[in-house]
């Protein structure tokens, strides 16, 4: 008996062990994800200073110039163009979903939304190639009088805008629905009709999150790769329109891995890019969490 | 520890964040009887019996301090494994939870942790236990069924089989019978009384009639203090004499007494 | 002004109802279209082939490699994340239960390290197997991907764990259990359809996922039979196949979309069906 006591714990430590070290393993990884990164950019950024890169547009990697500025306003224009177009979209269906959807539209767009949020990036692009693309070079250009391929940063914004509506949808739905009865029912009593009570009450409670779910919602578009990679041009040039190709940071990281190891200084610049990739998202995702979780606790 | 008594609180204090749960609670439980900590909600009848067994370790901003004596062992201040002081004491809880697990796995559960694993001496078990909850005859020809496809009544009884199964000395009752219907609750009160024999029980309630019926020992609770204890004759038949100091307490036990009679 | 009132709210209620309609039609039009573009090449030969002549010119052949390179991948980073993923969600919810600000942070990292871009980790990943020596292969993008999964799959688990009510924590202990058996034989079990369904949104991610692997597992015409050799996945495949100036090879990166596509939908499907499915420990309150 006490013999088997001593075996019984022992395997009671080694789980609790075992569970400890897995937790340090996942705690430990953003840092090591960072610092990794930084040391293979400290290369490049010891000869030249973070702004001289940021503020040039100079990319010639064979004469070792790498200007980032026209991929960051790529990535700028691309995340801020599909976060336009979604944002808006997501507003109104959760708005749609939490106050006036019957039970049988809830029950097809939950899977709906699962579902979109499920779809690998790739066929995102697939489809884009397939639809946006000539849609965009058909039938959306000539509108206005332009001539293009159709892979442009509008392109890569639709399809962008696509990949983070579940996203941005699932929270500011979690967001609708954390405001108390007790609110709206105030503010209907009071004689507001329902509209003016989601205008009035509800929006402006649930501000804090519908501003996070965007921050979030961006960090996500601003890291987001393949998809947007293959429909919007991939062009070193600082665009000018949105009918115009793009180069976003991630797209400059994944088409160059290849020959990262051939140029000197090049591998540098290109973990440099996922570097400034991991800390801009970094800084929105936290920003965005924050937020969230003090009007989390507002509302309870 | 005098003879007869199983379970000696000692100046016991615990502090739930800002909130002063219990306050210098002492208590003494005679062995082989049943005692019955009464009181309305909230007055921290259940942290006491959750205290007695250590579930407190869990709750966070917990601090407890002050001496609980089980055979003569201070549980709050020991070095002795926990697992098996909590072995000594079986948990009846507000509403049943049967472990993920068949009708047979439930009551094997104790008995496989403590190292029995022979199928045959865990069959007999199994049988005894059920028996001793009055369960065997309803479950005995799907004992592989899960456990939650029982009904509540039947589920805590299945509990009181699966906690008698680790052989304990001691049954810590939460309320048991408050998510009962009134057949099963009284299924449940005569077997305490039948189980008096072999075991010390605890029962929190806040049923007075409840207490009236089964109690052989009475503690009253409330607002985190004692305010009285001793044999139930003497509690509910027969109260003592009160000095002069104490006669503001008597006052809320009295408006006590008269809420709940007015509840019953 | 009344009449102003019900105006805007009915040009807002048709607004709302355009939306959410729009988001079902996209999604829709994306399956079509994925569909209507694959189904006509996908045959027998392109999944049960590998490509011939090289994935990128040779017109003959199928995407074998690929199938075959994404379910070795994904099915080892899934087990890895799980056997490090699921002591930690059980570890949150049943050792730190007393700690809940504790908990709280971890759960806070935990999302933050669920936004990280998987380019990030694809790099990261390409910079530890430069710092090692090691070449494009099958382990180098196990491991990627199981760091890029972990913290999707904690977090889902946690979910599951966190509504296991407080009450079979303690009964679990009041019967004399240690904390690790509470955990892995009451929790694990209460559990199990959650679980089931956290390990299945990772396993869709692992599998779905291009940017992590660009780096690290490489391509190949091969199936890989040891961990050191380079493999194909099934996004990678779409990507590069794509950009062929050769119409049968574009044609097999559309029947790679319906594969994955496919492969995407019955993941979904089963999660729901788990989910939803009668569960067969189900405490009712």
């Amino acid at each position: 008996m006490a013999r088997f006591r001593i075996g019984r714990h022992l395997r009671s430590r080694i789980h609790l062990v075992w569970m400890v070290v897995s937790l340090m393993i996942i705690l430990l990884l953003p840092f090591i994800l960072g610092i990794g990164l930084y040391v293979k950019s400290i290369l490049l950024l010891e000869e030249k200073s973070l702004w001289e890169l940021l503020f040039s547009s100079d990319w010639r990697p064979l004469s070792g110039n790498f200007g980032f500025l026209s991929f960051a306003i790529s990535s700028l224009w691309v995340t801020a163009l599909s976060l336009l177009i979604a944002g808006p979209i997501c507003l109104l269906t959760a708005i749609h979903l939490t106050h006036y959807a019957k039970k049988w539209v809830l029950q097809i767009m939950h899977p709906v939304i699962d579902i979109l949020a499920g779809i690998p990036s790739v066929i995102f692009g697939v489809w884009g190639i397939l639809v946006i693309v000539p849609f965009i070079s058909r039938y959306v250009a000539p509108i206005f009088g332009i001539e293009t391929s159709g892979y442009t940063i509008l392109t890569g914004s639709i399809v962008l805008a696509v990949m983070i509506i579940p996203f941005i949808l699932n929270i500011m739905i979690d967001v609708f629905k954390m405001i108390p009865d007790e609110l709206k029912e105030a503010s209907l009593s009071l004689g507001a009709s329902k509209w003016q009570t989601i205008k009035l009450v509800v929006i402006r409670k649930a501000f804090p999150g519908i501003i996070s779910a965007f921050g979030l919602g961006i960090s996500r578009a601003f890291g987001e790769t393949i998809a947007v990679l293959m429909v919007v041009g991939n062009v070193a040039k600082i665009p000018t329109g949105v009918f115009q190709a793009g180069y976003p940071l991630p797209a400059l990281i994944a088409n160059n891995y290849g020959e990262m190891l051939s140029i000197p200084m090049y591998d540098s610049a290109l973990m440099l890019a996922a570097l400034i990739l991991f800390c801009v998202v970094l800084i929105f995702n936290f920003l965005s969490r924050i937020l969230i979780m003090r009007s989390e606790k507002i509302t309870n | 520890m005098e003879k007869g008594v199983k379970i000696l609180v000692r100046d016991l204090n615990l502090h739930f964040g800002k909130n002063h749960v219990l306050k210098n609670v002492n208590v003494t439980i005679p062995e082989k009887k049943i005692t019955v900590i009464l009181g309305p909600s909230g007055c921290g009848k259940t942290t006491l019996m959750k205290t007695m067994n250590r579930l407190t370790d869990i709750y966070p901003d917990v601090k407890v301090s002050g001496n609980i004596f089980i055979n003569d062992e201070d549980i709050l201040n020991t070095q002795q494994d926990i697992t098996i002081l909590r072995q000594k004491m079986g948990l009846l809880s507000q509403r049943p939870y049967p472990l993920p697990m068949n009708i047979y796995n439930n009551v094997a559960y104790g008995l496989r942790i403590s190292g029995r694993r022979k199928k045959r001496y865990l069959d007999k078990r199994i049988e005894h236990y059920l028996t001793m909850a009055n369960l065997w005859d309803e479950v005995k020809d799907r004992l592989k069924e899960s456990a939650s496809r029982l009904s509540i009544g039947q589920q805590q009884r299945l509990c009181l089989a699966r906690g008698l199964a680790v052989d304990p000395e001691i049954i810590l009752a939460d309320e048991p019978t408050s998510a009962l219907d009134p057949i099963s609750s009284q299924a449940i009160e005569e077997k305490f009384v039948e189980l008096k024999k072999n075991y010390t029980i605890v029962l929190v309630t806040h049923i007075l009639r409840q207490a009236k019926r089964i109690a052989d020992h009475v503690v009253f609770m409330y607002l985190g203090e004692v305010i009285e204890q001793g044999p139930a004759d003497q509690i509910f038949n027969h109260p003592r004499k009160r000095s002069q100091n104490r006669i503001l307490k008597d006052c809320s036990i009295s408006i006590l007494h008269f809420a709940f009679c007015i509840l019953q | 002004m009344r009449k102003h009132k019900y105006i805007e709210e009915k040009f807002f209620r048709v607004l709302m109802f355009f939306s959410t309609t729009l988001i079902v039609m996209v999604l829709l039009l994306i399956i079509f279209s994925i569909l209507y573009k694959g189904l006509p090449s996908l045959s027998w030969e392109m999944i049960s082939q590998t490509p011939k002549g090289g994935f990128y010119f040779g017109k003959e052949g199928g995407v074998l490699n690929a199938i075959i390179g994404s379910l070795y991948l994904s099915i080892g980073a899934t087990l890895l994340a799980f056997v490090i993923g699921l002591p930690v969600a059980l570890f949150m919810n049943v050792y730190l239960v007393k700690f809940k600000k504790t908990v709280n942070t971890i759960r806070f990292f935990l999302d933050l390290l669920w936004g990280i871009p998987s380019i990030v980790y694809g790099a990261f990943g390409f910079t530890i197997m430069i710092y090692l020596g090691l070449k494009t292969s099958l382990l180098a993008g196990i491991i990627t991907v199981t760091l890029f999964i972990i913290p999707i799959m904690v977090r889902a688990m946690d979910e599951v764990l966190k509504t296991v009510p407080f009450g079979l924590l303690e009964t679990s202990l009041s019967l004399g259990s240690t904390r690790s058996e509470t955990a892995y034989k009451v929790f694990l079990k209460q559990a199990s359809p959650g679980l089931v369904t956290a390990v299945l949104l990772s396993f869709g991610r692992a599998i779905g996922d291009a940017a992590s692997v660009l780096f690290t597992t490489g391509y190949t015409d091969h199936i890989p039979t040891s961990l050191t050799q380079p493999t194909a996945t099934l996004p990678l495949s779409i990507f590069f196949q794509l950009s062929s100036p050769i119409e049968e090879v574009q044609n097999r990166a559309f029947a790679s979309a319906v594969i994955l596509t496919v492969i995407i939908l019955i993941i979904s499907i089963l999660a729901r069906l788990y989910s939803r499915k009668y569960q067969k420990h189900k405490i009712n309150f």
